[in-house]
């Protein structure tokens, strides 16, 4: 019998809504949900049956026997595995306080149930990867407008004009996204990329500035010079929403299109060319503020010049600019349940120092990498305990040799998740969660111009002894004795329980895979946006008073980056299409597109290095090496070398994935703590390493 | 007459290679084989944009197939509306159809020891629907174009 199953994919962490076709129990199509994407689905998201069908992934829990890391396990039953995990925590809150527990995730729309567990244990310290990723964007965007990033969508559909500063779109992508932005080219948009290298993004962009590594904030201030000096901003707009306007105006005096052009190696006319254009195009233009920024020292405000171009624009709450996201309540409906929200508040400082010590940081997930100094120094209070759920931070976060000396403080680490993460690999306990086809998840809200209830249902059957995490973390809660924070036995109650108030069923589901709260999107009043805007002073702030408070400038000097010394380059990473990070390399149907990275370098420099296309080359970093075959290419700035981050995977299990390409971030020593001190988000891209042709490449042979 | 073709438009293309894969699951074909391929030239700068083009190859169905005649059991046959196709119960893997055919196209799978190519997923064109690759496509750069005779 073939049934359809409405669902939501999991190979990345777009999720994008899916339609899985199942026949006596296996599947035989899986496409993007019809009624919102037409069918379309990318690779990873089809080769999610290859990893139902994956056995090199843990098959039942799993309990360290030997040192850490060395990868001797016993497998053991759930009840000995969350025994053992109770047993532990139990002994450690005694010791310690709830406080010393912490638990992290990836983010994303499920976090209720997380935060419920360790608010429930009676800890604040709950964290994400985010500051290995978009903290500084979000910070951004908090500093502007008092609202994060995913308060607005973008109407790309409708723009004019997209600006993209190294967001590739078309590579680490969103299915509705990228086909909005190909809509607005086929209707002829136009889309300026800024990068150190060409992407499969910058092929479809009208207009592309290849700028020296570290310089986007000089190119967005030599922007910021040309559209305010020939007057071709939104004056009504800015004269209503926003505040300390003339401070911009004199702070951009300097910054010129001509100084811009020569920090950035392009040339002044592009500059003025791109201002013409944007002129013509707004406010039908989108800067994109970035997606993963944790990159350079001033990636902060780098994306807040962008933010501060979007008010230029004036581009806020119309057709093909940025649109408020919209909820439930803004259309008369009533939102979910919350678990969370039934758990008291912990009174407790956060161990990561985020509200008290670092006050214009978001408080939400506050940031993962300062809890390792909190690991290390037993200040403001030791951390003992660390529960990463769908989360794997050696990926994540630079550096993986310093987390595990931060780590090995710890006296309990459990690693929940589908496949084995690096940090799996090094854990105490890992829980084996079912993979998103093998599992249902609760139902969350998706915010957007027309909001939606958005629902993973379960198509197959689990292949091994794996749970869904709604149950695990129950099963962990009634251990625990905060059992009555989790009040369903099944998910089928637990969905009914989150329901509950919004009047709507879970059959609803059944028809298109979602719930719609509105008929048709609505638009907010743009004369009438008072009190939308969520700043101390309730304006647009170019002069940010969180950022006052904390003694950081709102508009920052322009510092020149450091050019690599001789014979070294500056390592800057990326995605591409087929992957999804680290956790998708060792899938089969994926592993055989991209088996492994590559090194791109410039073709000048590997002509002076001797390397061509193809070979092996070796790469140092602070002692850390890599060995990868060079792609030579012209189309990268010379200062730079870029890999596909997520290679050079060491889980002996992964077997396709083992040692395949080379890992970015464990080059990425000594950059643990390399914090931007006003967006909170690392950076990455401070690494410079030297690359050699390797001795590998000899190809003499005197065996037989 | 041949009724079909596959188009892509490049202007669409985004290269992620979901096609391939999404060939690959239907057909439920193993580490190996792959009917359809996404393909580029190298990067050159076209007005200060470095620009490529995807091209998209599966089997080209051709009027004349050179892998039908050779084909000893009748395995690989032709049908009326032009889809080039493998009798899996009639195939022995003895690929002559593979030396026979200058693209390559038909290939060898390691699992069921027969030839699979492109037929352009025939049990879903019979049932008025689309090509896997066509269906699926990320980005909807993929077309399945019906040829008419125009009067």
């Amino acid at each position: 019998m073939k049934k359809t199953v409405w669902s939501m994919c999991g190979m990345c962490s777009v999720r994008c809504p899916i339609r899985v076709e199942v026949e006596d129990g296996e599947i035989t199509w899986i496409e993007g949900n019809p009624h919102i994407l037409k069918r379309a689905l990318c690779a990873k998201g089809a080769a999610g049956v290859a990893l139902v069908k994956d056995d090199e992934r843990p098959q039942q829990p799993l309990l360290r026997v030997g040192g850490r890391g060395a990868g001797r396990w016993d497998a053991v039953s759930w009840n000995t595995a969350l025994e053992y995990i109770t047993e532990k925590l139990t002994g450690i809150i005694q010791k310690h306080g709830a406080r010393s527990v912490m638990l992290s995730c990836r983010g994303g729309p499920f976090m209720d149930l997380f935060k419920t567990f360790i608010h429930g244990l009676g800890s604040p310290n709950f964290t994400n990867h985010d500051s290995g990723c978009g903290r500084n964007v979000h910070h951004a965007s908090k500093s502007v407008y008092g609202l994060g990033r995913k308060d607005f969508v973008y109407d790309i559909k409708n723009a004019r004009h997209l600006v993209l500063f190294g967001r590739n779109l078309f590579e680490a992508f969103r299915i509705a996204e990228a086909n909005q932005v190909l809509d607005m080219l086929d209707a002829g948009g136009r889309m300026t990329y800024v990068d150190v290298r060409q992407s499969t993004t910058g092929l479809k962009a009208t207009r592309f500035f290849m700028v020296r590594p570290g310089t986007d904030y000089a190119l967005a201030l030599g922007m910021i010079h040309a559209i305010i000096k020939k007057e071709y901003y939104d004056k009504a707009f800015i004269e209503k929403y926003v505040n300390d306007f003339d401070a911009l105006v004199s702070f951009i005096e300097p910054y010129t299109p001509e100084w811009a052009a020569k920090e950035c190696g392009i040339k002044p006319k592009g500059i003025h060319d791109f201002a013409e254009e944007v002129a013509m195009d707004r406010p039908r233009v989108i800067f994109h503020p970035g997606w993963m920024l944790a990159r350079y020292r001033d990636s902060f405000y780098s994306s807040r010049a962008l933010h501060i171009l979007n008010v230029l624009m004036g581009n806020i709450e119309v057709k093909g600019g940025q649109i408020f996201a919209k909820g439930p309540g803004d259309y008369g409906q009533k939102g979910l349940r919350s678990l969370d929200a039934q758990v008291p508040k912990p009174s407790e400082r956060r161990a990561d120092g985020v509200g008290w010590k670092y006050k214009h940081f978001d408080k939400g997930p506050g940031l993962f990498h300062l809890f390792y100094n909190a690991m290390l120094t037993g200040e403001p209070y030791p951390i003992k305990a660390l529960f990463c759920y769908r989360h794997d931070p050696f990926n994540n976060f630079p550096d993986p040799q310093a987390q595990k000396e931060a780590l090995d403080k710890c006296d309990l680490l459990v690693s929940i998740d589908t496949h084995y993460s690096e940090f799996g690999w090094y854990s105490d306990v890992i829980l084996p969660e079912s993979c998103y086809l093998e599992r249902e998840s609760m139902v969350a809200t998706q915010k957007g111009p027309s909001p939606r209830f958005i629902v993973r249902q379960r198509a197959v059957t689990p292949r091994f002894d794996t749970k869904p995490c709604w149950e695990i973390f129950k099963l962990l809660g009634d251990r625990m004795g905060i059992g009555k924070y989790f009040p369903y036995n099944s998910i089928e109650e637990l969905w009914r329980w989150q329901l509950e108030p919004t009047g709507h069923n879970i059959e609803e589901f059944n028809e298109k895979g979602f719930i719609s709260l509105a008929d048709k999107p609505i638009l907010f009043d743009r004369d009438n946006l008072e009190g939308r805007f969520k700043t101390p002073s309730g304006k647009i702030e170019i002069i940010s008073q969180v950022l006052t408070d904390a003694g950081l400038p709102s508009l920052k000097p322009y510092e020149s980056p450091h050019a690599p010394p001789k014979g070294q380059f500056r390592l800057v990473f990326g995605r591409s299409a087929v992957n999804a990070h680290g956790h998708t390399i060792n899938n089969p149907l994926l592993f055989e597109l991209l088996p492994e990275n590559t090194l791109w370098i410039n073709k000048r420099e590997a002509g002076k290095l001797g390397i061509q296309e193809g070979d092996w080359v070796e790469v140092f970093a602070n002692g850390a090496t890599g060995t990868i075959r060079a792609h030579v290419t012209e189309f990268i700035h010379p200062e730079a070398v870029y890999t596909i981050h997520g290679f050079g995977r060491q889980v002996p299990l992964q077997t396709r994935a083992y040692h395949a390409g080379m890992s970015d971030q464990k080059l990425q020593r000594g950059l643990l703590q390399e914090m931007d001190p006003a967006g909170g988000g690392l950076c990455l891209c401070e690494n410079f390493v030297t690359v050699h042709k390797s001795s590998r490449n000899l190809v003499r042979r005197v065996e037989l | 007459m041949r009724k079909y073709t596959i188009f892509l438009d490049s202007k669409r293309c985004i290269g992620c290679h979901a096609c391939e894969i999404h060939c690959k699951t239907k057909n439920r074909l193993p580490v190996g084989p792959f009917l359809c391929e996404i393909s580029h030239k190298p990067l050159v700068s076209v007005k200060g944009v470095p620009k490529t083009m995807f091209h998209f190859r599966s089997c080209y169905h051709c009027e004349e197939p050179f892998c039908v005649p050779v084909c000893p059991t009748g395995a690989m046959q032709k049908r009326e509306d032009g889809i080039v196709f493998v009798d899996q119960v009639k195939c022995i893997g003895c690929m002559a159809c593979v030396g026979a055919c200058p693209w390559g196209i038909p290939q060898y799978n390691p699992e069921t020891g027969k030839v699979v190519k492109c037929d352009y997923c025939l049990d879903r064109v019979d049932q008025g629907l689309k090509p896997a690759c066509v269906t699926k496509c990320t980005t909807h750069a993929l077309k399945f174009v019906e040829f008419k005779e125009i009067q």
